[in-house]
């Protein structure tokens, strides 16, 4: 008997609840549409809010919901209030798979802004696909997101309609950091490291094939792992390579580490990186000086912009708790893209959101074209950044200076 | 070969630190026989509570002033933690199922580690911890030896050696010698057994600070994670030496230090093995020679001795 009763009434709760969510989400889209005749529209934001990246991901967050404010301050889209919901999901990507399907099943979330990591973004793609959600990624730097897994081999093909990104692809920043390396500052021995993550290893491997085309020498390669603090093992072979330079494709909890023993074994040599060991946080890792590292990044640094400028006078303004970090501007840009796509599906149509709206706005985001923050924002036909600016920073005495900004060429 | 002596210090002052933080795991487990998983996180709490010592001073201090009030100040947070860690999640559990102790301890664990994340000021990255000035000593032409490796070269064995005394000498020791063996017994003889216990965690949790300290002089910086994979290593350090055992614990630290640091080393100059190699297998290396001593001598390398494990 008492299972009978235990049947009946999960049943009942299960229809209530159930029932009662369905009223919810009807309801909500009535008041949505009632206030004062304004649309809701929610962006998604799928980034690390805890853990290790967490500092980047609160950054990522903060810039999207304030490129929201500032479009209802403006009222840039008539008739269209934004909103931004955040899902956490700790550079894991499991987690971030179980984000999209939310993400997917939330009728109000009509794009997406994130991850942080390539890997993340390898597991939320065919989610968003299916889902035909757009998904903006303000530094996902993986060239086989968008380009298909053949894409070393020349064999572009872009793998998921929906996935668009404001970062600059790896194969762009690998080779930028290889040619500086090569030509700008003279090394000819290069030692490799990656932490055997999407990111990494991807970066590390296009830096290293490019760098041998240009006549250099790859004098060794090794791996570590992520969230280990003793890397003098991989110094000391360093040391005894005789490398007068090192790269590393990671992030930078470890890279700072790595550079501080690096030097710690005897090696004065530099430690390149990509974006991923662009933060301050790489220079406050280690204890001694990192002068003299340096580190690639996408778009001109932000004191050379003036759309930047702004992005930074009215992110203070907010006073979120957490600073825009790394990716701050690709992800203003990234949320205002989605933005964009919306006013044209919206005047496209009227002045309201047509029933198809997530497909209209995948459609769209391929088409938009902005000056953000971080330069003109538009997408190829990859989803790819048509963005192509890079610079060169430099520690100079324990901060990041910018030596070398340029558009990559072929 | 001539970097082999680089490549041993490297091992051994890694192994050193292992084996301060396996010593916890240890005493707790050979008096309660309970694997305390929040060990980690009591280490990476002592790191923080020394660095707390360190901001509170007059900016300026020199680091060799400082040092004495911040192990002071890692081993009150590390203690607190340990003590009321005991108190409060595993006493009431004491009794109970296996799993439930062990369960609570990954649960704290996470707790502990989130705690920090979201109450200390700027813990969402690595916090810098003090270095000591000036460059390495060097021993030899090939041999150099970092100033906060120095640290733990020294502290690693006084600590080792007070705790040997302490344990075989003590009136406090030898009640926890008795308790280890036979708890029932030991209160019979009017031993208190729950102040035994407090004890061995207090002691774990002191030596977890020590190893803090070393570890944030040593790398220069300290964060809310650093004691996941420092945890795990070391219980798997005690797990190689003979859990139970104290001098296995700090032996099973050396060897695998000495192991992971060989391993990167040498494994991918053996022919053939050039795959095998480097920084990404050492793990892989380290856990290959636990699976054989426990194929050979489940016990450990130093698990015999049952009379010695407190």
């Amino acid at each position: 008997m008492r299972h009978r009763s235990l049947l009946i009434m999960t049943t009942a709760i299960t229809a209530g609840a159930l029932t009662l969510s369905a009223c919810g989400s009807r309801d909500d889209k009535d008041d949505s549409g009632g206030k004062d005749g304004k649309t809701t529209v929610v962006i998604g934001v799928d980034a690390p809010l805890t853990g290790s990246l967490s500092a980047l991901g609160q950054g990522i967050k903060n810039s999207v919901d304030l490129a929201a404010k500032i479009a209802n301050k403006n009222n840039e889209v008539d008739g269209v209030t934004f909103k931004v919901k955040s899902f956490d999901d700790q550079a894991v990507p499991s987690s971030g798979k179980a984000n999209a399907t939310s993400m997917v099943d939330d009728e109000d979330i009509l794009g997406a802004v994130g991850p942080l990591n390539s890997g993340v973004a390898q597991s939320m793609q065919g989610v968003f696909d299916r889902g035909d959600l757009a998904q903006v990624s303000p530094a996902n730097t993986n060239p086989a997101l968008s380009q298909g897994d053949d894409w070393a081999s020349g064999k572009k093909s872009r793998p998921f309609k929906t996935y668009f990104r404001t970062a600059t692809t790896d194969i762009i920043q690998g080779r930028f950091a290889a040619q500086y390396y090569f030509k700008d500052a003279k090394k000819r021995k290069v030692f490799v490291i990656d932490d055997k993550q999407a990111y990494g290893n991807g970066l590390a491997t296009i830096f290293a094939e490019e760098f041998k085309r240009l006549g250099g020498k790859v004098v060794g390669r090794d791996h570590l792992t992520v969230k280990e603090t003793d890397f003098s093992g991989i110094s000391n072979k360093v040391k005894s390579s005789g490398a007068d330079s090192v790269y590393f494709g990671g992030q930078y909890p470890e890279g700072g580490l790595l550079s501080d023993q690096v030097k710690q074994a005897g090696a004065q040599v530099p430690v390149m990186g990509g974006d991923g060991i662009y933060d301050p946080a790489f220079i406050k890792a280690s204890g001694t000086s990192n002068d003299g590292d340096l580190a690639t990044s996408v778009g001109y640094p932000v004191e050379q912009l003036d759309s930047a400028k702004t992005f930074v006078k009215n992110y203070a303004d907010q006073h979120y708790k957490d600073p825009y970090a790394a990716y701050g501007g690709y992800s203003y840009d990234a949320g205002w893209a989605i933005i964009q796509a919306v006013k044209a599906v919206v005047e496209d149509n009227d002045g309201k959101l047509p029933d198809d709206a997530r497909a209209k706005i995948t459609e769209a985001l391929g088409k938009v074209s902005f000056d953000g923050v971080t330069g003109k924002v538009s997408f190829d036909k990859y989803g790819d950044t048509t963005n192509k600016q890079l610079t060169v920073y430099k520690v100079t005495k324990g901060a990041w200076k910018s030596v070398k900004s340029e558009t990559f060429k072929d | 070969m001539h970097e082999l002596p680089q490549t041993l210090v490297n091992g051994l002052t890694l192994g050193a630190l292992y084996g301060l933080i396996a010593i916890g795991y240890t005493m707790v487990y050979g008096i309660v026989q309970l694997i305390n998983f929040a060990h980690g996180e009591i280490f990476m709490i002592g790191g923080f509570g020394a660095l707390t010592i360190y901001i509170w001073l007059p900016s300026g201090t020199a680091l060799s002033l400082a040092l004495p009030l911040m192990l002071i100040g890692g081993i009150v947070a590390s203690v607190a933690i340990a003590t009321a860690a005991e108190r409060f999640a595993y006493r009431p559990l004491r009794g109970g199922p296996r799993l439930a102790p062990l369960i609570t301890a990954i649960g704290l664990s996470i707790a502990l580690q989130q705690a920090v994340w979201a109450f200390y000021p700027d813990a969402k990255k690595p916090r810098s911890f003090p270095q000591f000035e000036g460059s390495s000593f060097e021993i030899l032409d090939n041999l150099h030896i970092q100033r906060g490796d120095a640290f733990l070269l020294i502290a690693a064995p006084l600590c080792m050696l007070a705790l040997g005394l302490f344990v075989s000498k003590s009136r406090a020791g030898r009640a926890m010698q008795a308790t280890a063996q036979d708890p029932d017994t030991a209160k019979l003889m009017g031993i208190n057994t729950d102040r035994i216990i407090v004890m061995a965690f207090a002691i774990g949790g002191a030596f977890a600070a020590v190893a803090a300290l070393s570890h944030g002089l040593k790398y220069g910086q300290i964060n809310f994670e650093m004691g996941f994979i420092a945890g795990l290593k070391a219980f798997t350090a005690a797990v190689l030496g003979g859990i139970g055992n104290i001098y296995g614990a700090m032996l099973g630290g050396v060897v695998l230090g000495v192991v992971e640091a060989l391993a990167i080393k040498y494994i991918q100059d053996i022919p053939g093995m050039d795959q095998l190699g480097g920084g990404a297998w050492k793990d892989v290396w380290a856990f290959t020679l636990l699976i054989l001593v426990l194929l050979v001598r489940p016990q450990g390398l130093l698990g015999e001795r049952v009379a010695d494990r407190a």
